[in-house]
């Protein structure tokens, strides 16, 4: 189906995100962080306000009327993200914190009962380093170890040589299914599909994805994949695990504490079943709750019409940008997300962070907590902008004119 | 002592007058970064560099008659414009003075609205290293 931009009303949809309509540094605020944190959409304000003016008690402990009523809209949440990821039972959807939690909760308890010395686990060199730590961190206990796949000059992932670092020793393939630095898109389920040919486990970091693009989790045929509530307009402290059950049964909590047990005796303690053994204590109960209303959000818009809107603010960005004179884009991949990381030649990166701010302009300037792709790519850091669904045309020819001004200046 | 303390006063009325506007106390920041005397390109290794700045800052010292002459630099404009102030409040004082002043003028001009929390962590390393050269002059004059 082919959508355009006309579907979305741009102007009432930006009403929903009051964040937006506000000055900084007395220039009407141009938020192009998307790829950091999204904005919040009024559904979600609205629905953390009910929670806790309304419904506010602890969840699966109390027999009263509050305690029903967040622990059955908890669970609606639940059932909400196994839709919007299509997984077959929403007891395969464990809520943490965020993607970092996530990665590091199947880091240990999966890598903790499932890895040697000289097995291996594969990473991509443009990982975000909450993909790429934990595995470390794991790899360094268990004395296993960390083989990258490469980029081309585009920045994308050199199939290829994946295929060459995958053997009988590879346990673990993780990766990201959109590079938050650059904007790549990655060819996920060829990459599951490969590293299922070796039976290694496989991990998806879709947390730039699941704002962007439709995720199906039965047809990626991952066995893991996380993401965050904050960057898909949702509240922060929320994050998805998706895990497939097999292997969720298979091995140990990560956090011991209440609502992950069973029977806890000083002899011996048993667990309780999946999700709630990986759910140890009082979660995020609010925001989890607020979540719903962000999956909601998306699922009314539709990816189709989110990604071609996106998609289309990304080509008039790229074009206007291609005719600066000095623009040196970093990540230049055949199917790229909205997501622009950019140096302008001789001037340095922080000097055009900082004078757009002065603009009212939001862009996130250094390494994007990519530091290994940084050093590959021989820079210490990029201005990157990202645009997200209530993001203009109008804005990016206010950015583009800061930028001729700011290059005019500093030259 | 007193002469520090001017050029700081001087700073601070200067950028009063910028009436809090964030975009010309930039303008102003690269202005004065572009007046700081070239650094000499030999200069320019490993070692000069002041650790703790997120962008890179050269930093070297030399004592004459009693008074320290600081140089400096960065790779970024902005970097390079708030270190030109540094050396500007700093520069000519005997290494007693550098040691003994109180650099207060970065919390009167509302320096991290401008720069972020950052990089002024990188102007305290910055700081920190010119009085450090100081010290060390100290000690060599006294031995
Ligand atoms: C690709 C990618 N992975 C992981 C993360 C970490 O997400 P969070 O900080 O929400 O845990 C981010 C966020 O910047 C990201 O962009």
């Amino acid at each position: 189906m082919e959508v355009t931009t006309h579907d979305i009303d741009i102007q009432s949809l930006r009403k929903r995100f009051p964040v937006l309509n506000q000055k900084v540094n007395g220039k009407p605020l141009i938020y192009f962080d998307n790829a950091a944190s999204s904005q919040t959409v009024d559904t979600v304000v609205k629905s953390l306000i009910e929670f806790y003016e309304k419904d506010h008690a602890n969840i699966h402990r109390g027999i009263h009327t509050l305690a029903e009523r967040s622990t059955k809209k908890f669970e609606e949440t639940r059932e909400s993200v196994r839709y919007f990821i299509n997984s077959s039972e929403a007891d395969e959807v464990i809520f943490t914190k965020g993607t970092t939690e996530s990665i590091n909760l199947v880091a240990h308890s999966w890598g903790s009962v499932n890895l040697k010395e000289k097995d291996e686990i594969i990473l991509s060199q443009i990982e975000h380093h909450s993909n790429i730590v934990p595995w470390q961190l794991i790899a360094q206990k268990t004395g296993a170890k960390i083989k990258v796949i490469p980029i081309n000059d585009r920045g994308e992932l050199i199939i290829e040589e994946y295929e060459k670092l995958l053997s009988p020793k590879t346990r673990l393939v993780a990766f990201n299914y959109i590079s938050n630095s650059l904007g790549t898109i990655n060819p996920a389920k060829e990459i599951v599909t490969l590293a299922n040919e070796v039976e290694a486990v496989t991990l998806i970091d879709a947390a730039q994805a699941a704002p962007h693009t439709k995720i199906d989790v039965q047809d990626l045929n991952c066995d893991f994949l996380a993401f965050s509530g904050h960057k898909m307009y949702g509240p922060t402290g929320v994050g998805i695990l998706y895990g497939r059950r097999e292997i969720l049964e298979a091995i140990p909590p990560y956090q011991g504490g209440g609502e992950m047990i069973k029977d806890v005796s000083f002899g011996g303690t048993s667990y309780n079943d999946i999700p709630y053994k990986f759910e140890a204590g009082t979660p995020n109960i609010g925001e989890v709750i607020a979540f719903k209303s962000a999956v909601d959000f998306i699922n009314e818009l539709g990816h189709p019409v989110i990604e071609s809107h996106e998609n289309e603010l990304l080509r008039y960005a790229t074009n206007k940008l291609s005719a600066l004179e000095g623009f040196i884009p970093i990540g230049t991949a055949k199917n790229k997300a909205s997501v622009i990381s950019f140096l302008i030649e001789g001037i340095h990166a922080y000097d055009l962070g900082q004078f757009l701010d002065a603009k009212g302009i939001a862009a996130r300037t250094g390494h994007h907590c990519t530091q290994p792709l940084m050093e590959y790519l021989g820079i210490d850091g990029t201005v990157r902008v990202s645009f997200s669904v209530y993001n203009t045309k109008e804005e990016i020819d206010i950015f583009i004119n800061a930028l001729k001004n700011i290059i005019s200046k500093l030259r | 002592m007193n002469q520090i303390k001017d050029r700081q006063e001087a700073i601070i009325e200067e950028f009063s007058m910028l009436d809090s506007n964030m975009e010309m106390a930039l303008n102003y920041i690269i202005e004065l970064g572009e007046e700081l005397p070239v650094f000499p390109e030999e200069e320019r290794v490993d070692e000069n560099i002041v650790k703790g700045c997120q962008s890179k800052v050269w930093l070297t010292a030399s004592f004459t008659d009693g008074h320290i002459l600081y140089k400096a630099d960065s790779n970024t404009a902005i970097t390079r414009g708030l270190v030109s102030l540094l050396v500007r409040v700093l520069n000519q004082s005997s290494p007693q003075d550098v040691i003994n002043a109180e650099i207060y003028f970065p919390k009167h001009i509302e320096m991290d609205r401008f720069i972020g929390t950052q990089r002024s962590n990188g102007f305290a390393s910055m700081t920190k290293q010119m009085k450090m050269y100081a010290v060390a002059f100290l000690a060599k004059q006294g031995a």
